[in-house]
């Protein structure tokens, strides 16, 4: 934001208003919002408010105002749907209708204001320069309110309040923001040296820093034998550089479980098996800022998938919008830096019927957060212009405290762009957005659970995103990369700067003037600059020959760039400020320092109770009402909102079949135009699993994902892994026993089917402690599947293709209940769950993606929630082509029940001309597949079962998939 | 015969400009891509060309009004050259945010004078909200060099502000008169004045695009260059791959045009 001193000479205001015969569409959204939420009915007008100082047009000067008047309408104006009022300094906003309230909502002074900018850019074009701009909305309501009414209206619907403030009947005009004066700021030490334990918890916790005892020790220990106290910004970096977000203290652990001890349970289970698989396609793998695989011979693949759970939790739209752009950071400080080139996006939320009042005090309806979170990745991904390709949702009560969004983003890059590594004498280079107090403690907050005065105490800790930044900084660094002018690159997330300089530094040492970090406001302390989390920027090292060639490039980007300092060579992390030195430490301790803690693991209890369907259910209602189920029904509401075919390589999209109704198992992207090499991405996940067995809930989200990725048409020999762990908590023995167990089955596996994991994050505060309860998320394991198709045409989709054809049901039915649809239907409490075979599993998979890759299958799904009948519902009302199941010699020793519903894994449907019947049987023959039935062209899905018969209208079924989530 | 050459400008928040080049390099145009900084440092660069196009995104975020900033840095920054463009028989093609931006221009419809008056406007959809499906689309107007009168054919739109309005009934007449109207959305079958979501965003009268006086100027909303090759189409999986993806047509068309 410029600025100029309130009482300018040039200071006008123009309220801009939708012209009453036009629709608003954002007047109409409050009006909805505040028939929903206070029950009245109410009329939203709207103005588009902008505080405006032309320097050379006084609006003393009545002369001035045809020549104001006419830019105004050029710049400000559509002529076609609004009208504006243009008011001189001294003239009074026009009073309210009477009946009508008035709500004025502005950025604080200080923050930000993306709009402001292009205001401004768009005045100089016209010639009418302006030297300082300020926006606002209002709203007129009509009706009667109180002003506490107002407020509710104005901080629950219209305002961010970390960043806007609300003026409810506002007697005064929003003035032109006055520069803030800038503070000087002087050296502090942090007194610790002689602190008692009890003292040094206090500074840990007073100072928001998320270190334990044994750590807030170390470092005391460590500032003793150099014989001073450390500083604030030192004692901040550690905080930063420890934290369980950065570190993944627990995943990196000691653990004992019983008789079996993990020197470092990560390295052990996970990454071993990575390391012993060892595939000349891994080509960077748990080591950068995103996995990266072969795709070609010219080009590799990234893939990371991060959470950004606790910011969504609070401020849905900006959580999850950050969330998206800080996982395409990554991908864009994978390497030289990757390219983006699709977005994957995975909701948990409550129940979406529970109100405020259901809920734990502070927390959000789980509705409102997935409506927010929609909004914010579609507002992010769809202005980055990165496609937004394959995603679920999972609804479950014990998400309605902690709401998990992970959100995840591929790149493609050049294979000899791969590695990286900062050179002593480069240059630190930061790029992108200024720098604001958006997102301190981001990383250390992350880091504990949440209470209910988390909404308060964390509010600094939401960030505030602007993709139209983030867009110009991804064009201008892979501009940079590609004329070779930096040697190493990363984003600047969790920790901010601390974290980025510090990791590339890590090898060499760097120093940083932290004066001259361009910041969005003044005010902000050396050790708010070190660790602000704000938005859109990346740090480089840059050789000093090539600092003028990248600020010229930076320029035609209108990207900012600023040289902070060196990469020194001395092993040392050294901060100044205005020439005074605020943290000089070494880069061993930093990163380093870090006591690991051994900790003590108890195995888990598995739920072993046998359960069966009731011999009378009503099997033929439980169909639709599985359709309808969260987790299950159409997600065409959100899909649609996301610009899913940008970059023109959409293959396989999220929505298939001719009305576009059928949920795609996985998205097929094609990233080189021109190219016929395709990129297969798909997830899986079993949270239903995840308290009554976590070592099948994890096999069950890896086979998931595999089934999916196999479903369209992608290589088996190629699948490459992601885990993304979110656990309720870990500091009670069982807990971290089941993280052991999920890790110990991704390992297993990996190493069973040669699929590696390349990367992965975890995510194990998810727990809310009330008066009254604790509320823990079930133990949550996201497994994102990627691999290729050598040729995109050879994929296939999921929708019915024609009547005529065979449907055939590969893989064995298991008669257990744990976590499926029809069990929780039903109410049958816990059941155990069924379990992955790994040997014949991975016949199966490899099988079917060799039938597909053959050509001898016409559509494919893979049998997950609801089982056999809902896969062929689903297949059915997608293709809009009929199906009719015989299933009287299936699995003859299985009840109608488990034949029909039960979520045994490691199961496709697939249909399939007669023709290619014998080359699918040889494929195979040695493997539990059945041809269960036929594909018709009647307008129903039939299932007998001697005896049994059922039927189905598709239309009903299709209206009952289409009921969606109502967000 | 000499390649034409299409140069392809980006501002910030441009997302469509790779593919649209590619597009035209299979049209059989040579293409640049530009940012729009140093292209309005040095607009002259145009006469090298016979070929403007402005891709989709959210040039500028869409700030003050989607295009706004872009049309009015374009306006007054390269106006000349662009008219020049288009009188020497160059061509002009705006997809998505680059059709907004050409309006905001005032370069489309341009009913009155060339540039500067704003005649019609692009508003948030009926349903507001950003939507991404496949439209059924025919061409209306036969002066239109990237087009054929009559022909019709299927490409994905992603907006959520694509109603076109015109500034009044006289307008709309005047569109509909002469010819401005180049694409109107209709059913799968063809059928006229079609609801949601064959109209996705309740356009009047249907309108998805618009050419100018001269024939030379398109824009539109739906995105043509996201159908150029057979495996983007939606159902292409029960349909089979088509020879001739349609998208691709109109950037062949306006290439042919200016060989």
């Amino acid at each position: 934001m410029k600025n100029s001193s309130p009482g300018s000479p040039g200071f006008w205001r123009v309220e801009v208003r939708t012209r009453s015969d036009r629709q608003d569409a954002e007047a109409a959204q409050l009006q909805q919002e505040i028939r929903h939420r206070w029950e009245r009915d109410v009329e939203v007008g709207r103005v588009r408010g902008f505080s405006l100082v032309f320097p050379h047009r006084s609006s003393a000067q009545s002369k001035n105002r045809t020549a104001v008047e006419a830019a105004i309408s050029r710049v400000l104006v559509d002529p076609v749907l609004e009208h504006a009022v243009v008011l001189a300094a001294d003239e009074p906003v026009p009073p309210v209708p009477s009946g009508s309230q008035r709500i004025d909502v502005t950025r604080k002074p200080g923050v930000m204001d993306p709009v402001a900018e292009s205001v401004c850019q768009a005045f100089e074009a016209v010639g009418e320069p302006v030297s300082s701009v300020r926006t606002y909305s209002a709203y007129l309501l009509s009706g009667d309110f109180s002003p506490q009414d107002l407020e509710d209206v104005g901080v629950r619907c219209l305002a961010n309040p970390v960043i806007e403030e609300v003026r409810v009947q506002p007697k005064q005009a929003i003035e032109p923001v006055a520069a803030l004066p800038s503070p000087k700021f002087a050296r502090q030490e942090v007194d610790l040296l002689e602190s008692s334990d009890e003292e040094l918890q206090r500074i840990s916790r007073d100072g928001l820093l998320a270190l334990n005892l044994e750590e807030m020790q170390t470092i005391q220990s460590h500032f003793r034998e150099l014989g001073r106290a450390p500083t604030d910004v030192e004692l901040e970096t550690l905080a930063q550089t420890w934290s369980e977000h950065c570190k993944h203290k627990t995943l990196t652990a000691t653990v004992e479980l019983e008789d079996r001890r993990y020197d470092n349970l990560l390295k052990d289970t996970i990454f071993a098996s990575t390391q012993e698989l060892a595939k000349p396609y891994c080509l960077s793998v748990f080591r950068d800022n995103a996995g990266a695989v072969t795709f070609d011979d010219e080009y590799a693949v990234t893939f990371k998938v991060e959470t950004h759970n606790h910011p969504s939790a609070l401020e849905p739209y900006g959580g999850a919008g950050t969330g998206i752009g800080g996982v395409i950071r990554d991908t864009m400080g994978t390497g030289l830096g990757a390219k983006p080139i699709l977005s994957t996006d995975v909701f948990c939320v409550g129940p979406l019927d529970l109100t405020e009042e259901q809920l734990p005090p502070g927390t959000l309806p789980p509705k409102r957060i997935l409506r927010g979170v929609i909004a914010g990745v579609r507002d992010y991904g769809n202005r980055m212009g990165i496609p937004t390709t394959n995603g679920a949702v999972f609804v479950h009560a014990d998400y309605r405290a902690n709401p998990l969004v992970f959100c995840g983003n591929v790149g493609l890059i050049p294979r000899d762009k791969l590695s990286k590594r900062a050179q002593a004498g480069d240059r630190v280079f930061v790029l992108g957005g200024r720098t604001g107090r958006d997102g301190i403690h981001g990383a250390t907050f992350s880091s504990e659970g949440l209470d209910s005065s988390s909404e308060s105490v964390a509010g600094g800790a939401v960030q505030i995103g602007n993709p139209i930044e983030e867009k110009r900084l991804l064009d201008a660094c892979l501009e940079a990369r590609d004329r070779g002018l930096f040697t190493a690159i990363t984003d600047c997330g969790a920790g901010g700067l601390s974290s980025a300089v510090g990791e590339m530094g890590e090898e060499c040492g760097a120093k940083v003037e932290l004066n001259r970090v361009l910041l969005k406001y003044a005010g902000l302390s050396p050790g708010e600059i070190w660790i602000s989390e704000a938005q859109e920027r990346m740090v480089m090292a840059v050789p000093p020959e090539h600092a003028e060639t990248l600020k010229a490039l930076c320029k035609t980007h209108e990207v900012e760039a600023t040289d902070l300092g060196e990469f020194t060579g001395d092993h040392r992390l050294v901060l100044t400020y205005d020439g005074e030195t605020v943290a000089d430490m070494s880069m061993e301790f930093v990163h380093d320092g870090v006591p690991r803690p051994t900790r003590k693991a108890r195995r888990p209890a598995v739920c072993t109770e046998p359960v069966q369907v009731p011999a009378n259910a009503d099997l033929q209602s439980a169909l639709p009402a599985l359709l309808q189920h969260p987790d299950v029904t159409s997600k065409e509401e959100i899909v649609r909102q996301y610009d899913h075919e940008v970059l023109a390589g959409s293959v396989v999209k999220p929505m298939v079949g001719p009305g576009g109704y059928g949920p795609s198992d996985g998205c097929v992207v094609a990233p080189r135009l021109g190219h016929s090499g395709g990129v297969v991405v798909a997830c899986g996940m079993s949270p239903t699993l995840g308290v009554l067995d976590p070592y099948q809930m994890a096999l069950h989200s890896i086979d998931e994902a595999v089934r999916n990725v196999v479903s369209v048409g992608g290589r088996f020999d190629r699948i490459t892994l992601l885990d993304n762990f979110a656990w309720p908590s870990v500091k009670d023995e069982e807990s971290l026993g089941a993280v052991v167990a999920a890790a110990e089955a991704c390992r297993d596996a990996a190493l069973a089917w040669e699929t590696p994991f390349i990367s992965g994050k975890d995510s194990l505060n998810n727990e809310l402690r009330t008066d009254q309860e604790l509320i823990r998320i079930p133990p949550t394991l996201l497994i994102s599947a990627m691999t290729r198709i050598d040729d995109v045409t050879r994929a296939v989709t999921m929708d019915l293709k024609a009547p005529g054809n065979e449907l055939i049901c590969v893989g064995p039915t298991q008669p257990d209940w744990g976590g499926s649809r029809l069990a929780e239907h039903f109410q049958l409490g816990p059941a155990r769950a069924p379990s992955v075979d790994l040997v014949r599993a991975r016949a199966i998979h490899e099988a079917v993606a060799q039938a597909i890759a053959e050509g001898l299958v016409r559509s494919c799904h893979d049998l997950s929630e609801g089982g056999l009948l809902l896969a062929a519902a689903e297949m059915a009302l997608a293709g809009g082509v009929g199906a009719s199941l015989n299933l009287t010699e299936f699995e003859k020793d299985r009840d109608l029940a488990t034949v029909l519903y039960a979520e045994s894994p490691t199961r496709y449907l697939l249909e399939v001309e007669s023709s290619k019947r014998p080359g699918l049987e040889r494929i195979l023959a040695s493997l539990p597949f059945a041809t269960v039935g036929v594909t018709t062209d009647q307008d129903s899905l039939n299932a007998t079962r001697g005896d049994h018969a059922l039927t189905w209208n598709l239309q009903d079924l299709t209206s009952s998939y289409r009921t969606g989530l109502g967000t | 015969m000499a390649t034409p050459r299409a140069l392809i400008l980006r501002a910030a928040g441009t997302n469509c400009d790779q593919e649209t080049a590619h597009a035209f390099e299979m049209g059989g145009a040579r293409a640049d891509v530009l940012p729009l900084q140093p292209f309005l440092e040095r607009p002259s660069l145009l006469a090298d060309y016979q070929i403007l196009a402005i891709p989709g995104g959210f040039s500028y975020g869409d700030d003050i009004a989607a295009g706004r900033v872009f049309g009015l840095r374009l306006a007054h920054r390269a106006g000349e050259q662009i008219l020049d463009l288009v009188q020497r028989g160059g061509a002009v093609l705006g997809i998505c945010n680059g059709f907004q931006v050409l309006v905001q221009m005032g370069l489309l419809p341009g009913l009155a004078e060339p540039l500067g008056q704003v005649e019609v406007t692009l508003t948030d959809n009926d349903r507001p909200i950003y939507q991404d499906r496949w439209v059924n689309l025919e061409v209306t107007t036969d002066r239109c060099v990237f087009l054929k009168k009559g022909e019709r054919f299927s490409i994905p739109m992603a907006h959520a502000e694509g109603k076109l309005v015109p500034r009044d009934d006289a307008t709309l007449h005047s569109l509909q008169d002469g010819q401005f109207i180049a694409v109107r959305y209709v059913g799968p079958n063809g059928e006229a004045q079609p609801a949601y979501p064959h109209n996705p965003n309740g356009s009047v009268d249907a309108i998805a695009g618009l050419t100018d006086r001269t024939g030379r100027v398109l824009g539109l909303m739906p995105h043509p260059e996201r159908f150029l090759f057979p495996f983007q189409h939606p159902t292409w999986t029960r349909d089979g791959l088509t020879d001739t993806p349609e998208g691709r047509q109109i950037f062949h068309n306006a290439v042919q045009a200016l060989r």
